[in-house]
């Protein structure tokens, strides 16, 4: 059975910051046995040695706490700063007064937009494409190229995502500042960390599965569909969550393609621009003169509850698809 | 799903023709008769006429000139031997010595492998599996695979079983139940899983899983039965239960057998193949094999000098 945790799996991501501190110790003296006189004895080395990994574990935990910190402290900073702006009139109503009261409900709902937009360019595409890797390519200079673009795709700033979306979708396919263009944008963003996910997680699945499955006369695709898809599910599904909340966030791709500075009503098409989260939260701290400062606090506090909720659900999601994966139906 | 397809039908219509005791009369195609795969007891020639016939009968599988490359490797050398019905052949030899590979190409399961080719031809009731316009997938239907470490899906004991009726197009519930109740009947292990069939695989001991793969594999009423190191991974008293297992299943299949256990060979199987460097250095009959090899290779390995 297989249950990394999202850290786990992701290698590089996790918190490594420890592991020099350990490592950089002199290793403890080798014991040879009756290997003349004045070398402690076995009970005096143990408790070095058990001193030592007290100690290794100690600073480890330290170092992971302190991991915590910044989180614990940016959480702390929104909810005493922004808390107090939080009322059902600011999640409800439009802004007023240049932005300088009201509420930001056509933030919320223009972001809501711009990520279901975005979910339907890249899901489709991004999972096709990773099992496609995962299962179908064989390994050529072509599938080696695919992957290179995709690895280089994901590194991509996001900056450049918001040009590029503004010659090719806004002025040259004609699509305007709106929500479509965003949509676009936003999803091509996503995307090649939705293929690299799905890719991951299909290959997560083991081979053996895949052995039997064909050894049963099941077809290729017969096996993707029965055997891949379901193991790999629970992986797609979080890493799609977790690239899409992640993108509620980022304010360069939108800020050419999809979002308008101040729009107190609801787009009435796809080709209407819409307010967003990231990109009110910027007008706020830059343009808006003598703005309160809660309202700003209060509309960063928002979004990160959105984006925390969201991968909250990944979470449970996962856990869910795993355990019912695991022992329940085939479907 | 695929509709039930070319051969199978061919298979069951001619067993419907002619009656059980015209069985040598069916030619190439004439499998040992693949009545039914639906609900309720099947009817299917089993252990009586298929040992009376097993001396002089076509065998069931004949490989000829089977070669078997990786890449640049050949991991098989031009290997010519024959499987009869209702038998069980083992192959030993030392790690490496391409018995595994030849099990896997008698069923195409070389094909999944990136960079496995095969030249040669395997004939199934005389018909080459290699040939134009066979699907491999019709091929692993009637020569099923049990791998060396128990593989169940990470689904339930239900499901496991039911996995390739269902990719084959059963749908209805009580004829996937009877299937499912069959199959783990044959595979002993009804008794131990009947109250718990919606029970995850996984948790199953690890004999017990086998026996599910086995059961898996019987599902699909396959004619043919590959086991590759099938008790490899298992403890002596699961290793003993596959073993009786098998002898009760040569009398339905035909069971080519992998194994780096000689005692386990001389016990189940009536045929030896000893393997070495990808040829097949001698083939006869197990008895024969391990009192009088002919070969000196062959005893240096039965007696242990290497392996």
């Amino acid at each position: 059975m297989r249950s990394p945790s999202i850290a786990g799996r992701r290698g590089g991501d996790g918190p490594g910051p420890g592991g020099w501190t350990a490592r950089g110790r002199r290793a403890p003296p080798v014991l040879r046995p009756g290997h003349g006189p004045g070398r402690p004895s076995q009970d005096g080395l143990a408790a070095v040695k058990r001193w030592r990994q007290r100690a290794a574990f100690a600073v480890l935990g330290a170092l992971t706490l302190l991991v915590l910190a910044p989180l614990a402290l940016i959480v702390a900073y929104l909810v005493v700063g922004g808390l107090p702006a939080i009322s059902w009139e600011f999640l409800t109503r439009g802004p007023s007064n240049m932005m300088r009261s009201g509420g930001i409900f056509p933030a919320i709902a223009g972001t809501f937009l711009l990520v279901t937009g975005a979910s339907l360019v890249a899901v489709p595409l991004g999972v096709a494409a990773g099992l496609y890797l995962s299962e179908y390519a064989r390994p050529t200079l072509f599938t080696r190229l695919v992957r290179l673009a995709v690895v280089n795709l994901a590194g991509v700033p996001s900056v450049v995502y918001g040009l590029f979306g503004l010659s090719l979708f806004v002025v040259f396919l004609r699509m305007g500042v709106s929500v479509m263009a965003g949509s676009l944008t936003l999803g091509l963003l996503v995307l090649p960390v939705v293929i690299s996910s799905t890719e991951e997680a299909a290959r997560n699945v083991p081979q053996s599965h895949r052995h039997a499955s064909l050894a049963l006369g099941a077809t290729r695709w017969s096996t993707v569909r029965h055997v891949v898809i379901p193991g790999a599910a629970p992986g797609i599904l979080t890493g799609i969550i977790l690239a899409v909340s992640r993108s509620a966030g980022e304010t360069a791709p939108i800020m050419f393609t999809a979002a308008a500075f101040f729009l107190p009503r609801l787009p009435g098409s796809p080709f209407d621009p819409v307010m967003a989260l990231p990109y009110h939260l910027y007008v706020l701290s830059t343009e808006v003169a003598r703005a309160d400062p809660t309202l700003r606090l209060g509309t960063a506090l928002v979004l990160l509850t959105l984006v925390l909720l969201s991968n909250l659900l990944a979470i449970v999601l996962r856990a869910r698809m795993r355990a019912r994966y695991g022992g329940g139906d085939e479907t | 799903m695929s509709a039930p397809i070319r051969l199978s039908t061919a298979v069951r219509s001619s067993a419907a023709r002619v009656g059980p005791g015209a069985d040598e009369a069916r030619g190439p195609v004439g499998a040992r008769g693949e009545a039914t795969r639906g609900p309720g007891p099947s009817v299917r020639l089993t252990s009586k006429d298929g040992a009376a016939r097993a001396a002089d009968s076509p065998p069931k599988v004949r490989t000829e000139g089977l070669s078997v490359w990786y890449g640049p490797m050949q991991a098989i050398k031009d290997v010519t031997m024959d499987f009869q019905a209702s038998r069980v052949t083992a192959l030993i030899g030392p790690s490496g010595c391409g018995k595994s590979t030849f099990l896997r190409a008698l069923n195409r399961m070389n094909e999944v492998l990136p960079g496995a080719r095969t030249g040669g031809r395997v004939l199934l009731d005389g018909r080459d599996i290699y040939g134009g316009g066979v699907d491999p997938v019709e091929v692993r239907r009637r020569v099923g695979m049990v791998f060396q470490k128990p593989n169940p899906f990470p689904f339930s004991v239900f499901d496991n079983v039911a996995y390739g009726p269902r990719r084959h197009g059963v749908t209805s519930r009580s004829e996937l139940f009877a299937i499912v109740e069959r199959s783990l009947k044959e595979a002993a292990l009804w008794d131990e899983v009947s109250d718990r069939l919606r029970a995850p695989a996984f948790h199953l001991s690890g004999g017990q899983q086998q026996r599910l793969c086995i059961a898996r594999a019987l599902a699909m009423r396959p004619e043919v039965i590959l086991m590759d190191e099938p008790a490899s991974a298992l403890d002596p008293v699961a290793t003993g239960r596959i073993e009786d297992l098998i002898a009760e299943l040569k009398k339905s299949y035909t069971i080519v057998i992998v194994t780096h256990n000689m005692q386990q060979a001389a016990r189940v199987s009536e045929k030896t193949g000893f393997f070495l460097h990808g040829e097949l250095v001698e083939y006869g009959s197990t008895e024969d094999m391990f009192t009088r090899p002919r070969d000196p290779r062959t005893e240096a390995y039965i007696t242990g000098r290497f392996g």
